[in-house]
C-alpha cells in the first residue's frame, strides 16, 4: 500500500512534493525496511555501548558493573598510574612511527612495483602475506626469530660472530622498535596494494605530459600523483590508525607488554584491568581516554574534510 | 629551407608485432599536418614516437635539423595536447602552465609573462585561478594547449585533442585551432581519426593504414585524387560509389554490362590492355534532372531511400545494377520510387586497378 502511494507521489511530480514526514518515512521504503538491522546495530552496539562504557567509568564497579558513582575517581587513578602513562607514551611513539612508515614504505614499494616488473603479481602476493596472518602468529614468528638466545642473535653468534647483539625485545628501551619491525612486516604490503591501486588509477596521459613538460619522474610522483590519490590515502591512514588504536595481540604475543611495563599499551591496560584485574570501572575509565583520543583528532579532520563541502570544490 | 620535421626509416615493433614499418615523412616549416586513419593505424604511436614517449626500434627523428632519435620529450622543443587533457588535477590553471617552467628553473618574472601570453592568445584570463575540476571540456583543452604554447616551442603534436568534446564544442575548438595556428605559424602535428577535422585543419594530410602512410598530399587532392581504393573510401561522408567492372581501352564495362566512356578521364601512367577495374564516384559528383543532361554519361534509375538532411538531400538509387548514393540540393523535391535520369562526368571520378588497388 505504502509503496504505491509513493509511486503516486512521483508520477504526480513536482506539484504535489511529498511532506517531510512522508519524505523522511515513505520514500524509498523498501530501501529504509533494508538499512534498518545495520542502524539497530549502529544505534545499538556502537552508540548504546559507547554510552554505557562512558556512564559506568564514574562508578566504582568492581567484577560486575554497580551504579555506585564516584566522581573523576577513576580517572585520577588511571593518571596516577605508571602503567597506563607509559601505554600512552608508547602508543604515540609507536603509532606516528608506525603510521610514517607504513605509509612512506607502503608507497615506495608501490612505485618500485609501478615500474613494469616482471612477476609482478607474485611479489605482490609475496607482499600481501603477512597481512594475511593474525597478529599472535606475526608476535610468535618475530618472537622466535628476536629472541636473543634462540633466535637471530644465537644464530649468529652461533657461527662465530660473538659480538653480533641483537637484543630489542629485551631491552626496554628498543623493545618498542622490535614491535615496530614486526608492525611494519605486517602492515606495509596491505598499504603497499592500496596505493599500488592509487597509482593504476592515474591517467597514462598524465605521466605523458609531465614527461613532455620535462618534469623528472620523483617530482611527478610528489606533485602531482601523490596528491591525485588523496582518497586512498585518506583510507590507508584511516586503516593503519585504527589498527595502531587497537594495538593489542600483536604486544600480547610478542613481549606480553614487557621487558617490565616497558612495551604496554592502552588497549591491553583496559583489557587487563577489565577482565583480567576485575575491575571494570578502571577499564572503562582507560577506553573513555581513547575514545577521546580517537575524537580529538577525528573531529577536527571530519570537519575539514567534510564541513567545508559547500565552499570547496 | 630545412624541414621542421624529418622522419627517416622509421619502425617500431612491440615484440614481433610490426606497428611502423620503414617510415618517412618530411614535415615542413609552419605546416599543419593531420595524421589521419582509423583505429589502431598507428598514427597515435607515429606521434608517441616524434614526441620521444615510445623509443623507436629502427630509423632516426630529426626536429629543425637536430637529431633527437634519443632525446628525452623535454629537449625535443615540442609541446603535446592530449586527448584526455591530462591535467594536472590538483593545481590550478594557472599552476598548470606554469609547472613545467618553474621545475626547469625558469625566473619568475618569465614566467609570468609566458603564463599571461598564453592565457591571453586563448582567453583563458578569468580561469587561471581554478581548478581544472572547475572547467568545461572546451576550456580543459585550452588549458592543455596552453601548456604547450608556454613552452615557446617550434612543434606542437596534437593527439586527437577533439574527441572528448561534444559536437558543438568541437567544431568551435577546430576554428580556434587553425586561427591558433594562422596566429602562431608553428608547426603542428595532428592525430585525429575525424576527417572533416583532417580536411579542415590540415596543409597536408597523411592517411595512414597498418602502419604505412598510403597517401600524403594536400586536402583537396586526398579528396578528389585518392591514390588508392582505401584512401577513396576512407575520405569522404557518404563514402564514394564503387562499381566494378573492366576497363578496355576508353570504355569502361560495368558487370551488369553497362558501358561507361572514360575518355575524358586523365589517366596517371601507362595503361595494359584490358583489365578488371573499379569506378569510383562521389556522392556530390552526381547530377539528376536537367544537370544529368549535360553530363558525358547519363542512366535511367529509380530512386529507392531518401535521406533529407536539412541542407542537402541524400538518395539512395541503382546504377549498372549496383547500389549508389548521390547528394543533391534540397530544393528538388525527390520520393521513393521516383524515375529520374543520374548522369556524371568521369573527368571527376577516379578509376582503380581492381588487382593492385591503385589509382590508373
Amino acid at each position: 500500500m505504502a509503496d504505491i502511494a509513493t509511486q503516486s507521489d512521483q508520477v504526480a511530480g513536482d506539484s504535489s512534493r511529498p511532506g517531510p514526514f512522508r519524505r523522511l518515512f515513505l520514500h524509498n521504503l523498501s530501501a529504509k525496511i533494508a538499512a534498518i538491522p545495520m542502524v539497530a546495530t549502529v544505534l545499538i552496539i556502537f552508540v548504546g555501548c559507547t554510552i554505557w562504557t562512558v556512564y559506568y567509568s564514574f562508578t566504582n564497579s568492581r567484577l560486575l558493573p554497580r551504579n555506585d558513582f564516584v566522581g573523576f575517581d577513576q580517572y585520577e587513578r588511571l593518571f596516577a598510574t605508571s602503567r597506563w602513562n607509559v601505554s600512552i607514551t608508547n602508543l604515540l611513539l609507536y603509532g606516528s612511527m608506525s603510521l610514517v612508515l607504513t605509509l612512506t614504505l607502503g608507497f615506495l614499494l608501490a612505485v618500485l612495483m609501478d615500474q613494469k616488473v616482471r612477476f609482478e603479481s607474485a611479489f605482490r602476493t609475496i607482499m600481501l602475506y603477512p597481512f594475511a596472518l593474525s597478529f599472535i602468529v606475526t608476535g610468535l614468528v618475530w618472537q622466535w626469530i628476536m629472541n636473543p638466545t634462540l633466535g637471530l642473535q644465537g644464530t649468529m653468534r652461533g657461527l662465530g660472530w660473538a659480538g653480533f647483539t641483537f637484543d630489542w625485545i629485551s631491552n626496554p628501551r628498543m623493545v618498542l622498535f622490535a614491535l615496530l619491525i614486526a608492525g611494519l612486516w605486517q602492515g606495509v604490503g596491505f598499504c603497499m596494494i592500496l596505493m599500488l591501486a592509487g597509482l593504476r588509477g592515474v591517467d597514462e596521459e598524465i605521466w605523458k605530459a609531465a614527461r613532455v613538460d620535462g618534469i623528472p619522474t620523483w617530482r611527478t610522483y610528489i606533485s602531482v600523483v601523490l596528491p591525485m590519490m588523496r582518497g586512498v590515502l585518506v583510507t590507508a591512514v584511516v586503516i593503519i590508525g585504527s589498527g595502531i588504536v587497537r594495538l593489542y595481540d600483536l604486544v600480547v604475543a610478542l613481549t606480553n607488554g614487557g621487558p617490565g611495563i616497558s612495551s604496554e599499551v592502552p588497549a591491553k591496560y583496559v583489557y587487563d584491568y577489565m577482565f583480567g584485574g576485575g575491575n571494570i570501572g578502571q577499564g572503562l575509565a582507560a577506553s573513555t581516554m581513547m575514545l577521546l583520543t580517537v575524537l580529538i583528532i577525528m573531529v577536527p579532520w571530519a570537519y575539514l574534510e567534510f564541513g567545508g563541502k559547500g565552499r570547496r570544490s | 629551407m630545412q624541414p621542421s620535421v624529418s622522419i627517416k626509416d622509421l619502425s617500431l615493433n612491440f615484440g614481433s608485432v610490426k606497428v611502423l614499418e620503414h617510415l618517412n615523412l618530411d614535415i615542413a616549416q609552419g605546416e599543419f599536418i593531420v595524421l589521419l586513419g582509423p583505429s589502431g593505424c598507428g598514427k597515435s604511436t607515429l606521434l608517441n614516437c616524434i614526441a620521444g614517449l615510445l623509443d623507436v626500434s629502427d630509423g632516426q627523428i630529426f626536429i629543425n635539423g637536430k637529431n633527437v632519435t634519443w632525446e628525452e620529450p623535454k629537449d625535443r622543443g615540442i609541446g603535446m595536447v592530449f586527448q584526455s587533457y591530462a591535467l594536472y588535477p590538483q593545481m590550478s590553471v594557472e599552476k598548470n602552465l606554469s609547472f613545467g617552467l618553474r621545475v626547469a628553473g625558469m625566473k619568475r618574472a618569465e614566467i609570468d609573462q609566458r603564463v599571461k601570453r598564453a592565457a591571453e592568445i586563448l582567453q583563458i584570463e578569468p580561469l587561471l585561478q581554478r581548478k581544472p575540476a572547475n572547467l568545461s571540456g572546451g576550456q580543459r583543452q585550452r588549458v592543455a594547449i596552453g601548456r604547450a604554447l608556454v613552452r615557446d616551442v617550434d612543434v606542437f603534436l596534437f593527439d586527437e585533442p577533439l574527441s572528448n568534446l561534444d559536437a558543438k564544442l568541437r567544431s568551435d575548438l577546430r576554428v580556434e585551432i587553425k586561427r591558433l595556428h594562422a596566429r602562431l605559424k608553428n608547426t603542428m602535428i595532428y592525430v585525429t581519426h575525424d576527417q572533416i577535422e583532417a580536411l579542415t585543419l590540415a596543409d597536408r594530410i597523411a592517411i595512414m593504414k597498418n602502419g604505412v602512410i598510403q597517401q600524403l598530399a594536400d586536402p583537396h587532392t586526398i579528396y578528389n585524387k585518392p591514390v588508392n581504393l582505401y584512401v577513396a573510401g576512407f575520405i569522404g561522408s557518404p563514402s564514394m560509389n564503387f562499381i566494378n567492372g573492366t576497363l578496355d581501352g576508353e570504355i569502361f564495362t560495368a558487370e551488369d554490362g553497362t558501358r561507361i566512356p572514360v575518355g575524358a578521364y586523365e589517366f596517371g601512367g601507362a595503361r595494359t590492355g584490358a583489365a578488371k577495374a573499379v569506378l569510383g564516384v562521389r556522392p556530390e559528383h552526381i547530377f539528376i534532372g536537367e544537370a544529368a543532361e549535360g553530363m558525358p554519361f547519363k542512366a535511367d534509375a529509380e530512386i529507392e531511400i531518401v535521406e533529407p538532411m536539412g541542407s542537402e538531400t541524400l538518395a539512395w538509387t541503382k546504377v549498372a545494377g549496383i547500389p549508389v548514393t548521390f547528394r543533391c540540393s534540397s530544393d528538388i523535391p525527390l520520393a521513393a520510387g521516383d524515375k529520374v535520369v543520374v548522369g556524371f562526368d568521369i573527368a571527376r571520378g577516379s578509376l582503380f586497378d581492381a588487382e593492385s588497388e591503385s589509382r590508373l
